[in-house]
């Protein structure tokens, strides 16, 4: 019995008397402390398949099944690190973070337990030092971190990442992705991670699961990365493993299943 | 990578080391303190550009005022005889000599806390309305055209109505006041929720929130500019219906003094109280700007 079942998920989008097929038959199980990334072009549906594990997209026919329950509707145990960070921009970055301790944990947890619950998992972002600012008052990356804080903080027990570091510079980005890694390996929790960066998906993940071009996007291959952790971004560089498994993922994007613009 | 690291290190324990040189701050020259009078230059500046401007405004407007009236067939009194005629009205707000022998900041009072009564009534039934219009799609498409025809109506139109309902001056006064503040409230406060961005909807439905928590949590920070709008729209209002209400339903405040004195033809009073009223629809308008600046901190920005 895996940790979560993807089993045989249609998704078809609604609009009037048109319909849009956008996900067939999609079927993954995804094991306890697994990392998955899944890649593919943009507008193949993979943050569809997101949303959908998270329960804030309805399933047209299929199931998601999370230690054996059918995940119906979206919820603290499936936390989502979005795309674009959605702080809260009225709250300060404690706040952000304790809305959802306080909700997740509120007949759990005394004051002062979730009050430290919410510094350790700023710190665990390093992100302690700007408790007190507002998101309009720290950078991109920082409000990303804040954002993984806030997911993490619910203690679920898979954390979603919907192109996490998507709108991010690349040294930024490389630092967060070194955070999430060390996160990662402290923690052990299982993380689906939507991407579409070639290199990230082969640095953090243990599968790569790649999906062909919509509409009807289906899992098209899955990669099983076998290089050991820690991984080093400098070490892999020159990696044997690394770079067979980069060309496998480009051939698969940008050969067998390469974007067609709509014409 | 390890060797380098080591080297610098004692590389700058050498550096420390070195005979004579000092540990310590170099002391900067101190900021040469700028003579009073530059610094306070730019403050002068600042008022002289803001106030001087209004005020010439006003002195030659009171001139052309003071020539144009002054004539014996003009039917209307220059500020010269204004001064003369109402000068215990200007200087002394606050007196107090019987029932109706009262200064006009009595009178303001008791008009702004009718508003204030009406006014506060209109903002939480307006946000509680404009929260429903904005977040159900069937309460939007049943109660939108109704309140899009009412909305129309002149206050003044509701006060008969309003009147035969409550039998009593002081709640009608109110009441004009409240259904002629609550339409910009409620239409802004359903626009501002129907621009709730999807990401803090799925931040609520991630996190569980109920009904109670979402619309304190999320829909009222969310929607607050809009809000804060529909709110400052909405006294502006109030304060105008105010006036026109109290002239027909008399009592103590500013605008049955407007009509007494109109109906006793003291010209120069009824000018003194619109001074008035337009000074305090100013600061009412400025107070709920205000408010809403600093409720909405960090809100706009993202």
């Amino acid at each position: 019995m895996s940790y979560l079942k993807i089993d045989h998920v249609d998704k078809t989008f609604q609009r009037g008397a048109t319909s849009t097929p956008v996900l067939k038959d999609i079927s993954l199980e995804i094991e306890k402390g697994e990392y998955v990334s899944v890649i593919g072009h943009s507008g193949c549906g993979k943050s569809t398949l997101l949303n959908i594990i998270a329960g804030l997209t309805p399933i047209t026919s299929g199931a998601v099944l999370l230690e054996g329950r059918e995940v119906r509707d979206p919820g603290p145990e499936r936390a989502v690190v979005f795309q674009n960070h959605s702080l809260l921009p009225w709250l300060t970055v404690y706040d952000n973070v304790a809305l959802a301790v306080n909700k997740v944990f509120g007949g759990r947890k005394s004051k002062a337990e979730r009050h430290d619950w919410i510094m350790h998992n700023l710190d665990l972002v390093q992100m302690g030092h700007a408790k007190d600012k507002r998101p309009a008052e720290i950078s991109g990356g920082m409000k990303q971190r804040v954002g993984i804080a806030r997911g993490l903080s619910m203690e679920p027990k898979i954390l979603l990442l919907d192109e996490p570091f998507g709108a991010l510079d690349a040294l930024t980005r490389a630092h967060l992705q070194d955070s999430i890694m060390q996160i990662h390996a402290t923690l052990g929790n299982t993380m689906i991670m939507i991407t579409h960066d070639v290199d990230e998906a082969v640095l953090l993940s243990d599968r790569i699961v790649m999906m062909t071009n919509g509409p009807s996007a289906r899992i098209g291959e899955v990669l099983d990365v076998r290089l050991a952790r820690p991984r080093k971004r400098l070490d892999l560089v020159s990696d044997r493993t690394y770079i067979a498994a980069r060309e496998a993922v480009l051939k698969f994007l940008y050969e067998r299943h390469r974007f067609v613009e709509a014409a | 990578m390890g060797r380098a690291v080591l080297k610098e290190v004692e590389t700058g324990a050498t550096v420390v080391a070195l005979p004579g040189a000092k540990p310590g701050v170099v002391p900067l020259p101190a900021p040469a303190r700028k003579p009073l009078s530059s610094r306070l230059l730019p403050w002068l500046r600042a008022i002289l550009v803001n106030v001087l401007p209004p005020l010439v405004t006003v002195a030659l407007i009171a001139l052309f005022w003071q020539i144009a009236a002054s004539g014996p067939q003009s039917s209307l009194p220059p500020p010269t005889k204004i001064w003369e005629e109402a000068k215990d009205l200007i200087v002394e707000p606050f007196y107090w000599a019987g029932s109706q022998d009262i200064g006009l900041g009595w009178r303001i009072l008791v008009s702004l806390q009718r508003v204030a009564i009406g006014f506060s009534l209109a903002a939480i039934v307006g946000v509680l309305l404009g929260a429903l219009v904005g977040q159900s799609v069937w309460a939007m498409r049943g109660l939108d055209p109704i309140f899009q025809v009412l909305r129309t109506v002149p206050p003044l139109a509701w006060l008969p109505l309003s009147l035969a309902a409550f039998r009593d001056s002081q709640p009608s006064a109110i009441f004009v006041i409240f259904i002629t503040a609550i339409w910009p409230v409620i239409i802004n406060t359903a626009v501002g929720i129907r621009n709730i961005p999807q990401d803090y909807r799925n931040v609520a439905q991630v996190l569980r929130l109920n009904q109670v928590e979402f619309f304190f949590k999320i829909m009222v920070p969310s929607a607050a500019p809009y809000i804060f709008t529909g709110l400052r729209i909405g006294v502006g209002l109030s304060w105008l219906a105010i006036v026109a209400a109290e002239m027909l339903t008399g009592g103590v405040g500013i605008g049955f003094f407007i009509w007494d004195a109109w109906n006793s033809s003291r010209l120069s009073d009824i000018i003194v109280a619109l001074i008035y009223i337009g000074v305090v629809g100013f600061v009412l308008d400025r107070l709920v700007a205000l408010t809403g600046s600093i409720v909405t901190r960090g809100t706009l920005t993202n």
